[in-house]
């Protein structure tokens, strides 16, 4: 493929700490080839930051660097995780842009993700939605046998497509309600498709709309940004089921 | 955990949305099936008759208190929501690319129902207000037809109702497969025809409305 170096110009947001006000600043990187990645770029920027010594360099979160952690959340030109469908930040690569154009890059915005620094907010928001009923009781011991249980082939593909959720947490950025509906219906659904999941199958989705709703995040308009947006293209399909779920379950409730 | 109530939850919530937008729904098909009565150019014999059996019969007038109700949870769960929602984003975006995912419309739901509001309040001003006044205080035989013709002679009125019935069109066209999406109801076979049946009904009722008031302007019927 043909190799091109591109300059660009980037507004980032910088903010040192979670009471800081913050601001754009705009920086310009020179020769970026386009077969780096979003965040091989950054690395690029924040050793010439460092060169410079005028400038921390800039915090961002990132761990596998290749789309599976779902660590890397850039809000890109109005978009999460940048231009690309169905791609995270880490797997944006940079033939995506323009040479000279100008990038936007900014934290996810949402109540329930405050920024912790930079272009790092704290998502455990979601780890505390799963704690609250994202999983199965199992009883530890020898694995039991994959195929002991038959499934049927099309819930278990379901599931698994559900279950590709990364909690990268792009739905909420892109969501004018900052609604975690996508990541909440995929993680219920996951679990509500298979036969593992049916003893906590109506108590999970109670408790876990309820921690939903607590964490801060809002209701779900059907405007299907999240499922546009989603790197593991999550369906809204699972939105459904988790409302079906959820008013199944709260009728059916005795308290 | 202590289980959450059913009514404030973020999906309860929706479902009320979603049921009054539906009930609300059928009471459009009613609505266009009687007005469009006028287009058979019968002089408003069939749509007086009509408008005669809605305004006496006490079915009809039970379900009228219904509507009203309906429409006021509507509004106010919708606005709830709008301005809950709203504050889940303190600090918003420098850049939003919406067309990037969604469609415009359907980002603006608020705006179209509130503008559906204002034209629902000026129509209701100029017709139902005068329905009751007839049947309760004055006690005239109204002719309702006559009164629709005179009333849709003003262009400003015209105008008015031209945009109320876009602002429908584009509410509808979200909010139709928006409902079934809301009760849980979305399946690869159905879906599809759900949404083409919302687009088709999104253009077709408001369609009809404004065909009627441009008819009725020109004197065609
Ligand atoms: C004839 C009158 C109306 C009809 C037929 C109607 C119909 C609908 C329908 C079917 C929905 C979708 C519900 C869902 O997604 O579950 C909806 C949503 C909505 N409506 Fe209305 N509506 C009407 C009037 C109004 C008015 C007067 C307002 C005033 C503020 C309004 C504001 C909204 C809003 C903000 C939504 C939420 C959008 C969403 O969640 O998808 N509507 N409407
Ligand atoms: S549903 Fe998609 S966008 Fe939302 S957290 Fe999961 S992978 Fe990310
Ligand atoms: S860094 Fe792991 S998904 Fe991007």
């Amino acid at each position: 493929m043909e190799h091109t170096t591109i300059n660009l110009t980037l507004k980032v947001w910088r903010q040192k700490n979670a009471s800081d006000k913050g601001s754009f600043q705009t920086y310009n990187v020179k020769g970026i080839s386009t077969e780096m990645s979003f965040l091989e770029m950054f690395d690029v920027l924040n050793e010439q930051l460092i060169a410079e010594g005028k400038d921390e360099p800039i915090a961002f979160d990132h761990d596998c660097r290749e789309g599976i952690c779902g660590m890397c959340s850039m809000y890109i030109n109005g978009r999460p995780h940048g231009p690309w469908h169905g791609t995270t930040t880490c797997q944006l690569h940079m033939r995506a842009f323009k040479d000279g154009e100008t990038v936007v890059v900014e934290p996810w915005r949402a109540r329930a993700f405050p920024v912790i620094r930079d272009l790092v907010v704290d998502r455990r928001a979601f780890d505390r939605i799963i704690q609250a009923g994202g999983y199965i009781s199992v009883n530890t011991g020898n694995a039991v046998d994959a195929n002991a249980i038959p499934i049927n082939k099309k819930d278990a593909d379901n599931a698994f497509a559900a279950a590709s959720c990364i909690g990268c947490g792009a739905c909420v950025a892109a969501c004018k309600n900052s609604s975690a509906m996508l990541f909440v219906s995929a993680k219920v659904s996951q679990l509500a498709l298979l036969p593992q999941g049916g003893p906590e199958r109506q108590t999970r989705v109670l408790d876990m709309v309820a921690q939903m709703d607590k964490e801060g995040f809002g209701s779900c308009t059907n405007t299907g940004a999240c499922e546009a947006e989603c790197p593991k293209e999550i369906s809204l399909e699972n939105i459904a089921r988790l409302n079906r779920e959820f008013t199944a379950a709260s009728l059916a409730s005795e308290e | 955990m202590a289980k959450e109530n059913f009514l404030t939850s973020s999906i309860g919530k929706k479902l009320v949305v979603g049921l009054t937008g539906l009930f609300l729904i059928s009471f459009l098909v009613v609505h266009v099936g009687i007005n469009s009565t006028i287009l058979l150019n019968d002089n408003g014999e069939t749509f007086n008759t009509a408008a005669h059996f809605m305004s006496h019969n006490w079915v009809i007038r039970v379900m009228e208190i219904g509507l009203l109700l309906g429409i006021i949870a509507h509004i106010f769960m919708t606005l709830k929501l709008h301005f809950e929602n709203k504050s889940k984003r303190p600090v918003g975006y420098a850049v939003i690319d919406g067309k990037a995912n969604s469609k415009w419309y359907s980002r603006s739901m608020t705006l179209l129902g509130t503008l559906l509001l204002i034209f629902l309040v000026i129509h209701m001003a100029d017709f139902w207000l005068h329905t009751k006044k007839a049947l309760y205080i004055t006690h005239e035989n109204e002719n309702s037809y006559l009164e629709v013709k005179e009333a849709m002679q003003n262009p400003l009125l015209l105008v008015i109702y031209i945009a109320g019935f876009f602002s429908l069109g584009f509410h509808l066209l979200h909010g139709f497969p928006s409902a079934f999406q809301t009760l849980g109801l979305n399946h690869k076979k159905y879906t599809p025809i759900i949404k083409a049946a919302g687009t088709a009904f999104s253009i077709i009722v408001p369609g009809l409305f404004a065909a009627i008031a441009v008819a009725l302007f020109f004197g065609l019927v």
